[in-house]
């Protein structure tokens, strides 16, 4: 049995058509907007370097989240697009698929982007061939292969965050060292609260108590559900903050701010 | 299977006419399990809903299921709970229907898990027991405040992979018979009004209670006492009709969620009972049959919550009938609370943590409709129409009543809770005893040689009656004499009743019934509510003079009868059952003597434990 | 008292009308209460569900204001004032009357669910389970099948995938079997194909409408998806078992 057709007073097909009366559109406006200014910022970020001898992802024990692992490549071979010559390139594409597939980021993007829906109980585009995730959409079960680079990535960032309190004068701080420091602390508490790394640390098991390792798995899993429940909140000030990390650096690097040494 | 025979039948019957062994009328868990029984014998069965499937009264059903398992203190025992099932029922229980109760409760709650429920568990893996009114010891198998949900849903998971038929939203008004066997029932389809027919071997009961007789109630719209109807116009006997249970703890404000209730599972997890002066009001009220395992002094209270065993149980948790008594004693002597009901506290005895866990419900519940938090303030309550102990006269065993081809089982039933039920008996009820009246169904159909015969003159007579609300073209809705019925019962056949007002209710009832044959209704038939209520009018009214009749002719109190012009138990009168039966067109009233117990099970309820 | 217009939906799937209607309200009445009053005074053929009144059964499912909601569980106090309060059908089922959907296609689902099938018990018939073995199944068990979340669902509500998506209620029914402690039976092929999990694109929105606050999508759907990716789309656990199949050849 189908849908039947609605009387026309109640159809609500149609994009954006609702009767709900409340600011429905708020959430995707700003999410929407939000989101996009990272995307313009870091894209243009990553293709910018900056000059090979001073380039703006580094600065003294400071480097760029973008550019974290550094791959310096000597000689970018000729037929290789000018624009695309950055180191950011071997990087970007692991946290950019993590968060791409990431289930928090699919509810945003496809009420924001795709409108379908672009709220809860609001019309879509008439008609459009839907799939879900069962068409193109299919990669989005790809999540789990980003997670584990994801993963690997965090210590590499905490390894920068440590070695940005060691300047060439010894230990320090400066105010770069705390931004480098609290940006892989956000990452991993958005990484580590991720619904597939959730599952397999022990939402896969059914049985918490049948064994010892099971009995430990449900203490983790424990854990990291109460830290996923906010998994939204991490998203969004892991993102604002690695965004962030590398204007700090470029600003610092480009000479336009100057790093405060606390200590 | 589902066999729709109309074109066999002819053009006597316009409407769709259906052809089953079994047909269960009522989707509640006493319902699902007979119809899971009877469709386990091997037969086709037919199970009738007047709602969506799912929705049924079971649901509502929050504090849990009373069984022996004796998982949480091993001193329990079938003996206990057939001992602790009388002395709540005031002795006038059907000691075998209370004896199989307490003895089978255990599997059917076993059973269960077996199919899929998740009961709250205890620390070493077992399913988990609960304090409860009139139980001795912790008893009720349960999942946090909403046990029934469990085990409906668990049901009716069961049933749909069982192949019984489910006819949905379907009301029956009419019990067909051949003779004097049940041949079948008549109905209609809510969603379309239309009339149809089911052809059966054998029916059975199971449509719960009358609670929307009355204007305070914790029953939605179905509790029209359908089933007590149906049998008592087929000529079945009902028997306890006088004793009504009003549940102590009903939400009083706001207005609009009167009656609403509060789980008992509050008292059980510790909530206590104050009056407007702050006092601990229950110790003035403990009965001389608990006083030996009741506590009398807060301090004792105390330690029993705390988990000391040697300690007596709170008077919180005496019987429901007492509780209640009490309860309308303290607001009519002044010392209720504002919206004249008093205050259940749980905040001051519970953690926050804890209220949340074990009572998710309750904290919801008030949370979103009185604006209350549970964990920080106390509930106001008030006693609340909850459920029938009368019903339809049946055999222990079987589940038969007196009409051959008929059975009753669950709230429909009568005998197994005698004058007053203890909470948890009746979801261990609707499983024992929905399965005794499945396999006593499965058994008769079985040996009858052949299909009984629809008398089609009488169906059509039924057909015609349910139209009838849309040929007057004046008179009253349904609405308005549901609402006047409501407000007379509640009046006069209250929780505190006497001769002169019950003498005033007969006469009431009559100048009702007189108002109702005139009842209209406008609009189609499909899903019409105006027609519906209508119809549910006519059991609304024979069931709400059974109670008056019962009423005035137990002169005595006991249990949840409460007569002031006779306020002591008396002797004599446990020793009988009021009888309703139809003789002609007259309601009559008969008193009939009780079983006689065997001595080994008398000595059960005197002991002191 | 004070006086509130009400706009209600009187029609069929054919045709109707939203008909405005004053009605006097009381501190503390839900909608339902109000749609009572309306049947008791103005109306008494208007068609509505209802069964408990207590946020319990799940029958009274409506769309308030154009969000899906249980009318016994919305007080009228928490509406915003002014604007007529509206009250329509579901709106994912063929409506039959007034208020009331056909919602028949939900139990034709559930049929199609393996059940429950338990592994042995121990010797005295009985199964032990620890309470942190069950809370997860508990949170699902906990639907009361009002079928708001199948109503806001835009799988079903805007793209009539109801032949290839039992929509989120039966998810919830599917996780709370596969995440049971004693249930045998796997269910992940049946999820990616028939049950087509897939066309959730987990927007949440059943989530947001669920009257028992079950997370469902994070708690059930997620989790179902994850064991779906289990199965067939994790190249760690693809390796695994290759391994595991190279290093146990068939001994057993």
């Amino acid at each position: 049995m189908h849908k039947a057709t609605l009387p026309k007073e109640l159809e609500t097909t149609g994009l954006g058509k609702t009767a709900r009366k409340d600011k429905w559109l708020f959430e995707p406006l700003w999410t929407g907007l939000g989101f996009a200014i990272f995307v313009v910022y870091s894209t243009w970020g990553a293709l910018n370097p900056g000059p090979a001898g001073h380039p703006y992802y580094e600065w003294g024990p400071y480097l760029s989240p973008f550019f974290s692992p550094l791959f310096l490549v000597k000689a970018w071979p000729d037929w290789w697009p000018k624009i695309l010559r950055t180191p950011a390139l071997f990087v970007l594409w692991a946290p950019l698929g993590f968060r791409a597939t990431c289930y928090y980021f699919r509810k945003f993007f496809y009420r924001t982007y795709l409108l379908d829906p672009p709220g809860c109980a609001v019309g879509e585009a008439r008609s459009h061939n839907y799939k879900g995730e069962k068409g193109f959409f299919i990669y989005q079960n790809l999540h789990r292969w980003f997670l584990y680079p994801a993963v690997a990535l965090v210590i590499i960032l905490f390894y920068d965050g440590v070695k940005a309190f060691f300047f060439a004068d010894g230990f320090g701080i400066g105010v770069g060292s705390l931004v480098l420091i609290i940006e892989p602390i956000l990452i991993a508490l958005f990484t580590f609260s991720c619904n597939s790394f959730r599952h397999l640390v022990g939402g896969n098991l059914d049985c918490y108590s049948c064994s010892f390792s099971n009995r430990a798995r449900y203490q983790v899993w424990g854990k990291v559900s109460l830290l996923n429940r906010n998994h939204m909140f991490w998203f969004w000030i892991s993102l604002g903050w690695v965004g962030f990390s590398d204007f700090y650096v470029r600003m610092v690097a480009m000479g336009i701010w100057t790093d405060w040494r606390i200590l | 299977m589902k066999e729709k025979v109309s074109d066999r039948v002819g053009s006597a019957f316009g409407g769709e006419t259906y052809e089953q062994d079994v047909i269960v009328i009522g989707a509640g868990g006493a319902g699902l399990r007979a119809a899971i029984e009877a469709r386990l014998q091997g037969l086709s069965v037919g199970l009738i809903c007047k709602s969506l499937l799912g929705k049924a009264h079971t649901v509502m059903a929050e504090g849990g299921a009373a069984a022996a398992l004796a998982y949480v203190d091993n001193r329990d025992s079938w003996k206990v709970h057939f001992r602790d099932t009388l002395r709540g029922g005031k002795f006038l229980n059907n000691y075998k229907m209370a004896l199989l109760h307490a003895q089978e409760a255990p599997d059917r709650i076993k059973e269960l898990e077996a199919w899929g429920a998740l009961f709250d568990r205890t620390e070493d893996g077992r399913i988990l027991q609960r304090n409860f009114g009139g139980h001795r010891f912790p008893r009720l198998a349960h999942v946090g405040d909403r046990t029934g949900l469990e085990i409906i849903r668990t049901l009716q998971d069961k049933a749909v992979h069982l192949g019984i038929d489910v006819y949905m939203e379907c009301t029956i008004t009419k019990l067909l018979k051949d003779g004097d066997k049940i041949s079948g029932a008549l109905g209609y389809w809510r969603t379309t009004g239309e009339s149809v027919l089911f052809k059966a071997k054998a029916i059975v009961l199971a449509t719960g209670g009358f609670g929307k007789a009355y204007r305070v109630t914790s029953n939605s719209w179905e509790y029209t006492g359908d089933g007590h109807a149906l049998a008592y116009h087929a000529g079945a006997d009902l028997i306890d009709m006088e004793f009504v249970q009003f549940h102590p703890t009903g939400m009083v404000w706001p207005l609009s969620v009167k009656g609403i209730l509060v789980t008992e599972g509050v008292r059980g997890d510790g909530g206590i009972l104050k009056n407007s002066k702050g006092e601990r009001f229950m110790f003035r009220y403990i009965p001389d049959l608990y006083k030996a395992e009741t506590s009398d002094t807060e301090e004792e209270a105390n330690r029993w919550l705390a988990g000391d065993k040697s300690a007596r149980r709170p008077p919180e948790l005496l019987t429901r009938d007492v509780v209640a008594k009490a309860i309308v004693k303290e607001v009519k002597e002044g010392r209720g609370s504002p919206h004249s009901g008093v205050f259940l506290d749980i905040a001051s005895r519970r953690s926050a943590e804890d209220i949340k866990r074990k009572l998710p419900g309750m904290y919801q519940q008030f949370k979103e409709l009185a604006g209350i938090d549970i964990t920080k303030e106390p509930m106001e309550v008030a006693p609340t129409c909850h459920y029938a102990m009368g019903g339809v006269r049946v055999d222990a065993e079987t589940a038969a009543a007196t009409v051959p081809g008929l059975f009753a089982a669950g709230e429909c039933a009568g005998g197994m809770h005698g004058a007053n039920r203890l909470g948890g008996n009746s979801l261990s009820d609707l499983l024992v005893f929905g399965r005794r009246a499945g396999l006593g169904a499965a058994e008769y159909a079985k040996k009858l040689s052949s299909q009984p015969t629809v008398d089609m003159g009488e169906v059509q007579q039924a057909q015609q009656q349910m139209s009838e609300p849309f040929e007057r073209s004046r008179g009253e809705t349904a609405y308005k004499i549901i609402s006047d019925l409501q407000e007379m019962m509640e009046t006069y056949v209250g929780i505190v009743r006497e001769e002169k007002e019950l003498s005033l209710a007969v006469e009431k009832i009559q100048q009702l019934k007189k108002r109702a044959q005139n009842v209209c209704a406008t609009g189609d038939k499909a899903y019409n509510p105006g027609w519906n209520y209508a119809l549910d009018l006519t059991s609304l009214l024979t069931v709400s003079e059974a109670i008056i009749l019962a009423a005035k002719e137990r002169k005595e109190s006991r249990g949840a009868l409460t007569r002031i012009d006779y306020p002591n138990t008396e002797e004599d009168w446990g020793k009988v059952n009021v009888v309703i039966r139809k003789k002609g067109t007259e309601m009559t009233v008969a008193k009939e003597p009780l079983s006689e117990m065997p001595e080994e099970l008398k000595a059960l309820l005197q002991e002191t434990i | 008292m004070e006086k509130l217009i009400f706009k209600v939906y009187r029609g069929d799937s054919g045709k109707g009308e939203l008909k405005e209607y004053q009605i006097e309200v009381d501190e503390g009445m839900v909608v339902l209460d109000a749609i009572h009053k309306l049947q008791a005074t103005q109306a008494p053929d208007l068609a509505c569900r209802w069964n408990c009144k207590a946020g319990r059964c799940g029958s009274c499912s409506a769309e308030i204001n154009g969000f899906p909601k249980l009318m016994c569980m919305t007080r009228i106090d928490e509406l915003p004032k002014g604007n007529p309060i509206t009250v329509e059908p579901m709106k994912a089922f063929p409506i039959i009357k007034d208020l009331v959907t056909d919602v028949s296609w939900n139990y034709e689902v559930n049929k199609t669910i393996p059940p429950f099938t338990p592994k042995p018990p121990e010797p005295d018939g009985t199964w032990r389970m620890q309470q942190k073995d069950i809370d997860r199944v508990q949170e699902f068990r906990k639907c009361i099948e009002c079928f708001l979340c199948q109503d806001v669902c835009h799988v079903l509500r805007n793209h009539n995938k109801h032949s290839q998506f039992i929509g989120p209620r039966f998810l919830i029914r599917v996780a709370s079997l596969e995440m049971h402690p004693l249930d045998t039976v796997d269910r992940r092929e049946l999820l990616k194909d028939q049950f087509g999990i897939g066309f959730c694109n987990i927007t949440k929105c059943c989530t947001e409408v669920c009257p028992e606050r079950i997370t469902i999508t994070d708690n059930a759907i997620i989790p179902l998806k994850e064991r779906v990716v289990d199965r067939y789309y994790d190249p760690l656990a693809w390796l695994i078992r290759q391994l595991k199949r190279v290093f146990k050849p068939s001994a057993k």
